[in-house]
């Protein structure tokens, strides 16, 4: 449990000899407590009260890293709902491949190289789990980890996985997976190779008594796997795991959770509750672009900071390498109004200069039925970026949906000529050839 | 010691909300459909069951749409320039609701023989939608309301500025509304107290968010009603009504859905990207609280029907 300020202030020397910067230690110690500053200011502290701080400020969901040549991290979680504050770590998405496919060298190969644009931002596929189905699963991971640096997850028995992880030194691996009867030799393994591993188990007395084990023989770094994809009983127990780790601190199920997507019945679908609730790595079963890319929109969606919509810097944007007789569009700053403008645009070809007012990150509609978006603020951009000085004709052209702002506009700006626009982005590209010459 | 599984225990429950009327009820349907009742978050029945399985409604029109996605004709062809055959065919697909979504073009004759013509073509219970104009929304709706008199049908969409007109006959002619507001906890609460205000009682009215599709805004929606279900769980009264939503509408209309050609290539397959983006539209609204979804792909319809039943029988 988070200690509060006076709780800390006890662990302190209390001489208020203000080396950390502060006037008193109480007045550090409500820093402390409100995450502000580091521990490490304070020269003084006891390494008991630093063994004790240290305890408390543990997050209640542990924070896992797979490092390869990149890094997936999960945990550090710290609410149930992501209004309540937001989501951090979005969970992984992995791609599983059997050592007994054909051509894995292939497949990894195009499901590394795959990358989609959403909103401006470039998402790939995570990491790749490699399985242990027979067959020789050293050259499997080897054809895996020539094909991508991502990193992996090992899916199999202790001892065929022992040649996968030695393919993989010097990386954090991710193993799969510790069961009551064979977490001894999975624990020995993790512990031997540094990797973190998944904890299997059909019910939480089940999970949290392994993890306890499992802790105790010095592997932390732990995951839990509920044993179902039944979505009814992963959704309770996900409901439970992340509950007891938030609200009791429970520690022995204060992990990740492993979301085995390629089992499911309807991969997509349980693959959507995961990342909805709470997992921490979601393992499809095959690459396919479009199953691919709406998980990756759905997870980019739900770990969203609800305080901060996605927003693009408010400016004059250069589309298809405009002149001074290119048409001069407004927009907002919400990333999704953006895009959805500016990738028209870009794919009809034609040249056109995109002012973003500053809309507070809201939609068109949305900005203009809060007040973020009104002549007086779009005449602003227009002044404050110069849009004058780059063009020939004055003029520019306002979002179909605020068709109600011409009047205003004009007055705000007399000497421009001000055009309405069609509603939707996609009809712009007509609308530029037809109507703006 | 065996773990304490973490329980909440909530003061407030969502009221239960009857759609159509079967003869004994005074209507003409097969079978009427509850949907609502839950003392939980959503599907959390180790707490306590879900009592009413949250149901799938598939939209038709009273003409063939000309803007829909092309993708669309395949599954539903000739039947979508005949509501009656139209209704049959998304029955078939195990809908549990139908949509009858009216047009601008419109008279309250044609709508009104829409209506008739749905209702003796299937059994299901039935929402019927104006155009969303207020004035002709009036217009349709109230011919529409008293020609399906006793059926409990769910007239929408009301909205602030329209509910007055739907509200009066629906408490008229026995039917229920649903309540659509923008995406805001209070806004909803807001307009559920101005039509309960006018005397149509809580458990003839269905919310209605509003949702934004997969990649357009779904995480407003999304946490709009885990808010409202949470607030309604806490003892709200004008919050504690199941939510209807239109996950098919929005995410149709999405680029994703809509367009085949000419976008990434790493959007992949069109058609079946386009299922999915109904379907994980629909899913993260089904997990966060959705009693009804509204969709337009047969697919979707057995995908989310498929995962609702699995929730159900934890
Ligand atoms: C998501 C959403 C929200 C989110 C905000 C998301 C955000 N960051 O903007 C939240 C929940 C916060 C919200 C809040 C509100 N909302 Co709101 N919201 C929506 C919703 C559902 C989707 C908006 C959206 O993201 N659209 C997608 C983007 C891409 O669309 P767009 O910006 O318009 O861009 C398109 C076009 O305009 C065009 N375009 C854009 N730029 C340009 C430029 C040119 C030159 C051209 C030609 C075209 C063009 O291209 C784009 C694609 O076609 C709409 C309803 C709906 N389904 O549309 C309501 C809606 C916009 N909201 C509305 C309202 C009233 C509000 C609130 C005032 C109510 C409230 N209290 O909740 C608040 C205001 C905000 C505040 N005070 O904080 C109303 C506005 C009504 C009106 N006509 O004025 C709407 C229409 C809902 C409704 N039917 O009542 N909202
Ligand atoms: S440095 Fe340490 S002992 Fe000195 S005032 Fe700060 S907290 Fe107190």
């Amino acid at each position: 449990m988070a200690l509060s300020g006076i709780q800390i202030y006890k662990l302190l020397p209390q001489t208020n000899c203000k080396e950390c910067g502060f006037p008193t230690c109480l007045a550090f110690a409500m820093k402390l407590a409100a995450k502000q500053v580091e521990l490490s200011a304070c020269p003084y502290v006891s390494e008991d009260s630093k063994t004790q701080l240290a305890e408390s400020s543990a997050p209640p969901v542990r924070l896992v890293t797979l490092k390869a040549g990149t890094e997936v991290k999960a945990g550090n979680e710290v609410v149930l709902f992501r209004h309540e504050k937001t989501f951090y770590n979005k969970p992984g998405i992995f791609v599983r491949f059997k050592a007994s496919d054909g051509d894995i060298a292939a497949k990894a190969a195009s499901a590394h190289a795959y990358s989609v644009n959403y909103v401006g931002m470039d998402f790939v596929v995570d990491g790749f789990a490699v399985e242990a189905d027979g067959g020789d699963f050293a050259a499997a991971v080897k054809s895996v980890r020539g094909a991508t640096d991502r990193p992996l997850i090992l899916i199999g028995e202790a001892a065929a996985l022992e040649p996968g992880l030695q393919a993989c030194s010097g990386e954090t691996v991710l193993i799969h997976a510790a069961t009551d009867s064979n977490w001894e030799a999975m624990a020995a393994l993790a512990a031997r190779y540094k990797a973190a591993l998944v904890v299997k188990a059909g019910t939480l007395d089940g999970l949290a008594e392994l993890t306890e084990k499992i802790k105790a023989n010095g592997v932390e770094d732990l995951v839990l796997d509920f044993d179902t994809t039944q979505l009814g009983k992963w959704l309770a127990t996900s409901t439970q795991v992340r509950r007891l780790a938030i609200k009791q601190n429970f520690r022995a199920l204060g992990y990740p959770v492993f979301a085995p997507a390629y089992a499911a019945a309807d991969e997509g679908v349980f693959a959507a509750e995961a990342i909805a609730k709470y997992a921490g790595f979601v393992v499809l079963d095959k690459f396919v672009p479009e199953n691919v890319y709406p998980l990756l929109v759905l997870r980019e969606n739900i770990y969203t900071d609800p305080q901060k919509p996605i927003q693009v810097q408010p400016g004059i944007y250069e589309i298809n390498s405009p002149t001074a007789d290119a048409p001069v569009l407004i927009t907002t700053n919400f990333s999704i109004t953006y895009f959805a403008v500016a990738n028209e645009v870009e794919g009809s070809g034609l040249p056109a200069w995109l002012v973003v007012t500053d809309a507070e990150g809201m939609s068109v509609l949305t900005a203009w039925a809060a007040g973020k978006f009104d002549a007086e603020r779009i005449a602003k951009a227009v002044k404050g970026f110069d849009v004058a000085s780059k063009v020939n004709k004055k003029r520019v052209v306002l979002p179909g949906h605020v068709a109600v702002l011409s009047g205003e506009l004009e007055e705000e700006l007399p000497d421009w000529e001000i055009r309405v626009g069609p509603r939707e982005a996609v009809d712009l590209p007509a609308f530029m050839k037809q109507a703006l010459n | 010691m065996p773990i304490e599984i973490p329980k909440d225990k909530w003061p407030g429950s969502i009221k239960t909300v009857t759609i159509g009327a079967t003869a004994a009820e005074g209507g003409t349907r097969a079978k009427s459909v509850a949907i609502g009742g839950q003392n939980t978050m959503p599907y959390l029945q180790f707490e306590k069951p879900t009592p009413n399985t949250p149901v799938i409604a598939v939209e038709i029109k009273s003409r063939k749409p000309e803007d829909w996605s092309p993708l669309l004709n395949k599954p539903w062809g000739e039947a979508m320039a005949d509501p009656a055959e139209w209704a049959k065919k998304a029955e078939a697909t195990g809908a549990d609701l139908l949509v009858l979504a009216l047009t601008l073009e419109d008279t309250p004759e044609s709508a009104v023989k829409a209506v008739k013509a749905v209702l003796a073509a299937s059994g299901l219970p039935l929402v019927v939608w104006g155009p969303g104009q207020a004035e002709k929304d009036n217009e349709l709706l109230v011919p529409v309301a008293e020609a399906a008199k006793g059926e409990k049908i769910v007239l929408g969409i009301c909205e602030d500025k329209n509910y007055r007109t739907i509200v009066a006959t629906a408490m008229a002619n026995g039917h229920l509304v649903q309540a659509r507001t923008p995406m805001d906890v209070n806004l909803a609460k807001q307009l559920n107290i101005l039509i309960s205000d006018m005397g149509l009682p809580m458990d003839r009215i269905v919310m209605d968010p509003t949702t934004g599709a997969l990649g357009y805004g779904i995480e407003y929606g999304y946490s709009v009603m885990e808010r409202l279900r949470l607030a309604a769980l806490q003892g709200d009264a004008m919050t504690q009504l199941p939510m209807l939503v239109t996950p098919g509408f929005e995410a149709w209309k999405a680029k994703e859905s809509k367009v085949g050609e000419g976008v990434p290539a790493a959007w992949g397959d069109w058609e079946a990207r386009a299922v999915n983006w109904e379907t994980l539209t629909a899913m993260a609204l089904v997990e966060s609280g959705a009693d009804a979804v509204v969709l337009r792909h047969p697919e979707s319809v057995k995908r989310v029907k498929g995962a609702i039943s699995e929730l159900m029988a934890a």
